[in-house]
């Protein structure tokens, strides 16, 4: 059984805070189909298009047939834990400095054996399920669950390494004006966060829902307006060292393309806000965040963004705003790289229109921003890197895959 | 005229004449205007580091800076406003440079502004001012004193579910100070040369109106006022030369003399 962690105690200035170590990185190209499953938090294995077996680890051809098309599959998760060994002195530097590890054999019932790493409530031969998790690397790799809930399941010790869970961990909400921020701080609170800091640009202009924010333990307003370097910086240089998660609730909505908008003091406002927002944000706070990945139980462990899906496919009544969306998600894999040696893990969610004040007059369905906060809680604790939250962000996610030429015909309405 | 200009420099440098800055620091932090979101924005002010001694210009520090041209202590040209739009010279770029410096008439309401964010100068107070200074010279500005500069931002901006409430002149003040006693313009140490309700008003935003449309200026954000006299100081208020340009931020100083 698995012993609840405890809250961190203030960290002994003495001691030098430990940088993170990564585990081992390369992978095979092929084997990128596991990355992009384990990003979207779905268990996929290589199936031979012609015998139907499912086969581990990726291959470029089918071991039963030798068939080459072997495409990437939604399969089932159940199995046997086979054998388990634990590792105590490991040679690699991450692994040795998280011993003793333990990783086992699981016999999948759909067929081929994985090499996995284990919960610490699995058990040698009872049933576990299976995930694809992408470790502090940002590679995929397989972890074994309980098949059924545990005690204090979320805090084993090798899980958190595959998440960024909220727990004990101090956020940073970049902006609580909006109706999404604050949804997001309240549903960060519930799943255990420390503290939510919540930025607020501009504090002369009062906005609905500041009461509720207020005189709540654990939530602190602070002063942040992130399309201003230096009110970045300055928050940093009070906080940047207790950012464990950095929420970017930037929201600058407004319609319309190019032909009917007047000049670029719009686009100059959506640049200013969404994109050079998130340069700033990065600048000012991401250091820190990636020097502090291996801080214990409150270590840096993610940075989120919300973005509109039409960041992949231009939507021409919001046409400029769709392409301020598309350059922060050009940014997000860069600061997702980069980010990436202090094993913080950059979560984007693709959402459609949001049910909120700049998409007033789009039919439904839309997005509440109550369905967004709780996407962001359960995207953290699964360790995910992206998530299409609704309907249309899922419909337009497929649509895209299936005939980008044919999405893009059709958002032209 | 030169000897008497000299002993003013003389006498600025002996502190004979003092020189109070009437401006707030151009900041990010500073209020601007709040239109409602679907119309066009000032853009905030911002200040961007091109470097700081360091491997972006190892000897220098600079900024690129950028705001909009109502931002920060700010001057008001005639072609702000649609009553002015068709003046000649009407710009900051165009409008006399002798109009930069001109006399101030104070007008202190800062006792009714503490009671009443919504106070309103009218024809009377103005009246009852010139029955212990005078009458209000042509060609000078008057200055409305509130002390609201002293107040933290969010009552400086105040604003409310029904818009801001900041003191500020009534049309009929407006249109008498114009016609009647000819003011060079009109400054203030709120958001704008209007009271915060003034788009209720009849016409809408008159300092606006009236002021623009008879080719005058304004002044707004104004600070330190409580260190002027009723009358006697004199402002230099010169915006910044840009290309018809409808205002500007400015550095607005008072001179005053000290005996």
């Amino acid at each position: 059984m698995i012993e609840q962690i405890k809250p961190p105690r203030r960290k002994n200035p003495l001691l030098r805070t430990r940088l993170p170590a990564s585990p081992p990185r390369p992978r095979s190209r092929i084997s990128h189909g596991f990355t992009r499953a384990a990003a979207e938090g779905r268990f996929m294995l290589q199936r031979c298009e012609a015998c139907g077996a499912f086969t581990y680890p990726a291959r470029e051809a089918c071991p039963s047939c030798l068939s080459a098309g072997l495409a990437f599959v939604d399969a089932p998760r159940r199995g046997v834990l086979l054998a388990e060994t634990t590792a105590r002195v490991p040679s690699d530097v991450y692994f040795r400095e998280r011993a003793p590890w333990r990783i086992g054999l699981i016999k999948m019932d759909c067929g081929p054996t994985i090499v996995a790493h284990l919960h610490a409530d699995c058990a040698e031969g009872a049933a576990v399920s299976m995930s694809l998790q992408l470790d502090k690397s940002g590679q995929a790799v397989a972890f074994a669950h309980p098949e059924a809930e545990t005690p204090n399941m979320a805090d084993d010790k090798q899980w958190r390494e595959m998440t960024a869970d909220p727990k004990f961990r101090r956020v940073l909400v970049t902006n609580g004006r909006s109706v999404i921020g604050q949804e997001a701080v309240a549903a960060l609170k519930a799943a255990g966060a420390k503290t939510v800091f919540v930025g607020i640009a501009e504090p002369w202009r009062p906005f609905a829902g500041e009461e509720r924010l207020r005189g709540q333990d654990g939530i602190e307003i602070v002063t942040l307006d992130a399309a201003d370097e230096k009110s970045a910086t300055d928050l940093a240089a009070d906080i940047g060292g207790k950012v464990d998660i950095l929420v970017n609730t930037t929201e600058y909505v407004r319609p319309g393309g190019l032909l009917d908008r007047r000049g670029t003091s719009i686009a100059r406002d959506e640049i200013d806000q969404a994109y050079l927002g998130f340069i700033n944000l990065a600048q000012a706070f991401g250091p820190a965040m990636r020097m502090r990945g291996a801080d214990g139980i409150n270590s840096s462990a993610a940075w989120v963004n919300i973005l509109s899906v039409y960041a992949l496919a231009n939507w021409p009544a919001f046409g400029a705003y769709s392409a301020s969306q598309a350059a922060c998600l050009s940014l997000s894999h860069c600061l997702r790289a980069e980010l990436r040696p202090g094993g913080v893990r950059v979560m984007n969610l693709f959402t459609g229109p949001v049910d909120t004040e700049w998409f007033q007059t789009v039919p439904p369905p839309k997005v509440a921003p109550r369905a967004i906060a709780q996407a962001i809680v359960s995207g953290l604790k699964n360790g995910l890197e992206e998530m299409y939250v609704g309907d249309v962000a899922e419909e337009i996610r497929q649509r895209l895959a299936a005939n980008p030429k044919a999405l893009e015909r059709e958002l032209d309405r | 005229m030169q000897s008497n200009l000299l002993e003013l420099a003389s006498a600025i440098s002996s502190g004979a004449v003092r020189v109070v800055d009437l401006t707030f620091t151009l900041s990010p932090d500073f209020p601007v205007i709040v239109l409602p979101p679907e119309f066009g924005q000032a853009a905030p002010v911002r200040i961007q580091e091109i470097s700081r001694y360091d491997g972006r210009g190892p000897a220098w520090y600079w900024n690129n800076v950028t705001f909009g041209e109502h931002t920060g202590t700010h001057f008001d040209a005639p072609i702000h406003w649609f009553t002015g739009k068709n003046l000649p010279n009407n710009a900051v770029d165009t409008m006399p440079a002798k109009d930069m410096i001109a006399p101030a008439c104070v007008i202190d309401c800062s006792a009714q502004a503490a009671q009443d964010p919504d106070f309103l100068l009218t024809v009377p107070i103005v009246e009852a001012w010139e029955a212990r200074h005078g009458r209000i010279p042509e060609r000078n500005w008057v200055l409305l004193r509130t002390d609201w500069s002293k107040k933290g931002w969010r009552d400086y901006s105040n604003l409310r579910d029904d818009g801001a409430h900041t003191p500020g002149p009534n049309p009929a003040v407006m249109k008498w100070l114009v016609e009647e006693r000819g003011v060079i313009g009109f400054g203030t140490e709120t958001i704008g040369t209007d009271a915060g309700q003034a788009g209720h008003f009849e016409p809408p935003y008159p300092a606006h109106h009236f002021l623009h449309g008879a080719g005058r200026y304004g002044l707004q954000c104004l600070c330190n006022l409580d260190q002027l006299p009723a009358t006697g100081a004199v402002i230099v208020a010169s915006p910044l030369k840009i290309q018809n340009g409808s205002g500007s931020p400015l550095r607005v100083i008072a001179l005053v003399s000290s005996t």
